[in-house]
């Protein structure tokens, strides 16, 4: 079975045919990358006027790169949120418009349960998780944890209260004063920088607490350069990220570790952009050695907001004929 | 509530008043209190740095609205909408948003709604905001303290 799946909740336009919800035929980004780097890390307009635009071409592009016609797909899936309702929109009626063409199902997904599908597609590493599974989403707009008990049912853990770890990454580095994207150069600078320069208190909440809250950290950094200035010297700067990327890395691998003690599973899918950092990717190896627990991260092109991710969850629905209407319509949160 | 906390001082132009805060909580109380003067079609267009503390700001209109649940940041998303409360809360965030080539068309569509608009980073697009606009500045002046400027309070 081979799935088209779109993906326009944020600022990329994606599209990728896959076969049964694992292999990959071919995934198109039309990333705003360039520009974001451009106007440092910001969108020069909203979103769906150029998810309009990149639309069709980036189908086109896909059904191209896997020699697939519009008429052989067994079925179209799209996002349907959480997400910015005008650019979820630009996918969600071209995905309709596909489905009423062409008499193919029409399947409408969560964008969080698609970022976990993640994992599923073909990478290097083939192995993959087991039901149950925690599963952590980190990116710049999603913090959540789920007790994954099959492709569909989710149960929701915890998910961020105001700040997603990503955002935290991206308002630091301009805090900093560094530029796009903000999250990779923490990541970079962090490396040869002290992680114990700066304390800074870790949100655990409370413990065994599941929730995220990223929004006092960011604030404890803007009093840290308040209270000493802007970092004088690349040494200091290199401090200040490595402490600051600490605490974060801290908080997401002492909640995954909780939500697999709460829910007595060994196995974790960790996902999203954020899932790319490598202090993370270090610190969950070693929580691995440490204990009985296996990590999963899908492959770092996978990671980001994709059209793979979507068809590969879509397909599952569509094995449970969970099908959409023709009137379903943008979610921009769905908890 | 703890008004009593808070310094007031009232500055000559009419409408405009400064409020202090000593705490996270306090910015929240604020919110709350504010929501009170929120009516239907009401813009809030909030400014301040990063860290200053504009979502808890918010994040206190939402529970003078009676919305439950937390209220996130929307600096990723841009719009996260609200309701169920006593009116739909449109929650918007530009810092992601680069001024000078910003299409408003989709902005104006929440602007002019019948639920209440708040806007955070609204500088870049103060050109669209009706003229009964309610804007409020926020400026770190402290670990804990925040100066609250605000304008166009019906009160």
């Amino acid at each position: 079975m081979v799935l088209l799946g779109i993906e326009t909740s944020c600022d990329d336009t994606s599209a990728a045919l896959v076969r049964n919800g694992k292999e990959v035929l071919s995934c198109v980004i039309a990333s705003q990358d360039t520009l974001h780097a451009e106007y440092g890390g910001v969108v020069p307009e909203l979103a769906s006027r150029r998810h309009t635009e990149s639309i069709v071409p980036v189908v086109e592009k896909a059904l191209k790169g896997a020699s697939v016609e519009l008429e052989d797909i067994d079925g179209v899936g799209v996002t349907m949120g959480p997400g910015l309702p005008g650019s979820l929109l630009v996918g969600i009626a071209f995905a309709k418009a596909v489905a009423y063409a062409t008499g193919k199902p029409l399947v409408a997904a969560n964008h969080l349960k698609a970022h976990v599908h993640a994992v599923f597609l073909d990478g290097d590493d083939k192995e993959t998780p087991a039901f149950p599974f925690v599963a952590l989403v980190v990116s710049g707009g999603h913090t959540s944890l789920f007790l994954v008990r099959d492709h569909i049912e989710f149960q929701p853990l915890g998910h961020t209260r105001d700040d997603a770890a990503g955002e935290a990454f991206d308002k630091v580095a301009k805090l900093l004063g560094l530029g796009y994207p903000g999250g990779v150069l923490i990541d970079r600078l962090a490396r040869r920088g002290n992680p114990g320069a700066v304390e800074f208190k870790r949100p655990y909440i409370a413990k065994d607490n599941l929730e995220f809250s990223f929004s006092g950290l960011k604030t404890a950094v803007l009093n840290h350069l308040k209270r000493h200035g802007t970092p004088n010297t690349e040494d200091e700067l290199m401090d200040i990220c490595a402490s600051f990327q600490e605490a974060v890395v801290d908080v997401l691998t002492q909640k995954i570790l909780w939500a697999t003690e709460k829910t007595d599973v060994r196995g974790v899918v960790v996902c999203g952009g954020v899932a790319c950092n490598l202090r993370l990717r270090e610190r969950l190896k070693e929580v691995e050695r440490e204990r009985d627990i296996k990590t999963y991260i899908p492959e770092p092109r996978y990671c980001s907001d994709n059209g793979a991710m979507v068809a590969a969850y879509a397909y599952h629905l569509l094995r449970e004929n969970m099908l959409a209407n023709m009137d379903v319509t943008a979610i921009s949160t769905i908890e | 509530m703890g008004y009593k906390l808070l310094r007031r001082e009232r500055l000559k132009r009419p409408g405009h008043k400064t409020l202090y805060t000593e705490s996270e909580q306090e910015t929240e109380r604020l919110g709350e209190r504010l929501a009170r003067g929120l009516k239907k079609g009401s813009v809030v267009a909030l400014s301040g740095e990063l860290g200053a503390g504009k979502t808890t700001l918010v994040r206190g209109m939402a529970r003078g609205l009676a919305i439950e649940g937390y209220v996130k940041s929307p600096s990723f998303t841009i719009v996260h909408i609200y309701s169920g409360g006593r009116l739909p809360l449109y929650h918007i965030d530009l810092y992601r948003i680069a001024p000078e080539e910003l299409n408003t068309f989709e902005l104006e569509e929440y602007v002019w709604s019948e639920g209440v608009c708040v806007i955070e980073w609204a500088e870049k697009i103060r050109h669209i905001l009706p003229e009964d606009t309610i804007y409020i500045n926020i400026t770190h002046e402290g670990e804990n303290r925040r100066k609250i400027e605000m304008e166009g309070f019906e009160r």
